[in-house]
């Protein structure tokens, strides 16, 4: 019962936040709103009995990807409107609808042919986070080292993509240098 | 009123859904990762409910590591989000035309 009324209600929470995110114009609010849907999100998680999960949902999208956006985007124009694509709508509808089908059956087949059985049964008397443990770190062992060194790469990535000219600052430049400096960038990706 | 595997699908389905449109809508690229985070969460929670129903921890590990994708894709995005901003002065998809797509 309780976890009936729970699903109900973080499910319309839910998508309320994510429709939002998607329909508003201020980029602010679209951020604000993705949020709460991730925080919303993890509590589907704590439901289903994958606590581990949940509490990774909270920690690694609303503290760091949040954060990594809310700082990203003080570097973009976001006091702007955002400009909306004018596509045709018909068009968008049916793709949409042609995907949400190939998704359902995507997920029913397996189902309804009702021949899935568990390769990694978890153990009884044992929490989801010694589970989880007991699992990634034996099965799964390769893919968490390769997970590991491709954040790691992203981590550098990003900090060469956006570490360059960091001392420079655009917003305390004057007009003048910014135009010099541009010459200068011009000059270099010429030659 | 119990809740079985398909209402958790069925959910994730409305999310995912809710993510293409975005995509499908949005100009802005900044607007556009968001709607790829619902994309990731949405699949995370049928991941997940399907590893519940089914008693079996791989759904658990492969939301793990969508997790690490989403947080990569993150980090190498915005950096070369800023990037572009800096040269051009708006990260709107239509500027995005040098090679003439």
């Amino acid at each position: 019962m309780f976890e009936a009324i729970a699903f109900y209600l973080f499910a319309f929470l839910t998508i309320t936040m994510f429709y939002i995110t998607v329909s508003t114009s201020q980029a602010l609010h679209a951020l604000t709103a993705l949020a709460a849907g991730m925080i919303f999100i993890s509590a589907f998680f704590f439901i289903l009995g994958a606590d581990f999960l949940g509490a990774i949902q909270i920690i690694v999208y609303t503290g760091a990807v949040m954060a990594l956006y809310a700082f990203g985007m003080m570097f973009f124009d976001t006091t702007r409107e955002v400009k909306e694509k004018k596509g045709n709508k018909f068009i968008i509808v049916g793709l949409s609808t042609l995907a949400a089908i190939m998704i359902v059956t995507i997920f029913a087949a397996p189902i309804v042919s009702d021949n899935i059985i568990a390769l990694y049964p978890s153990i009884e008397g044992v929490g989801n986070t010694q589970n989880v443990g007991m699992v990634l770190f034996t099965k799964y062992l390769v893919p968490f080292e390769v997970a590991a060194v491709m954040l790691l790469v992203a981590m550098v990535a990003g900090i060469v993509l956006a570490g360059k000219k960091m001392d420079l600052s655009l917003t305390l430049m004057s007009g003048a240098e910014i135009e010099a400096d541009k010459e200068e960038t011009n000059k270099k990706v010429l030659s | 009123m119990e809740i079985g595997l398909n209402h958790y699908l069925v959910l994730s389905t409305i999310l995912f859904c809710i993510g293409l449109v975005g995509i499908m809508k949005r100009k802005n690229l900044l607007l556009l990762f968001f709607a790829t985070e619902i994309l990731l969460n949405s699949v995370n929670i049928a991941f997940a409910a399907i590893s519940h129903y089914y008693g079996d921890l791989t759904g658990q590990m492969f939301a793990f590591f969508v997790l690490a994708i989403a947080a990569s894709e993150v980090a190498v995005g915005l950096g070369l989000l800023i990037v572009w901003f800096k040269r051009h002065g708006n990260i709107d998809l239509d500027s995005m035309s040098s090679m003439r797509g």
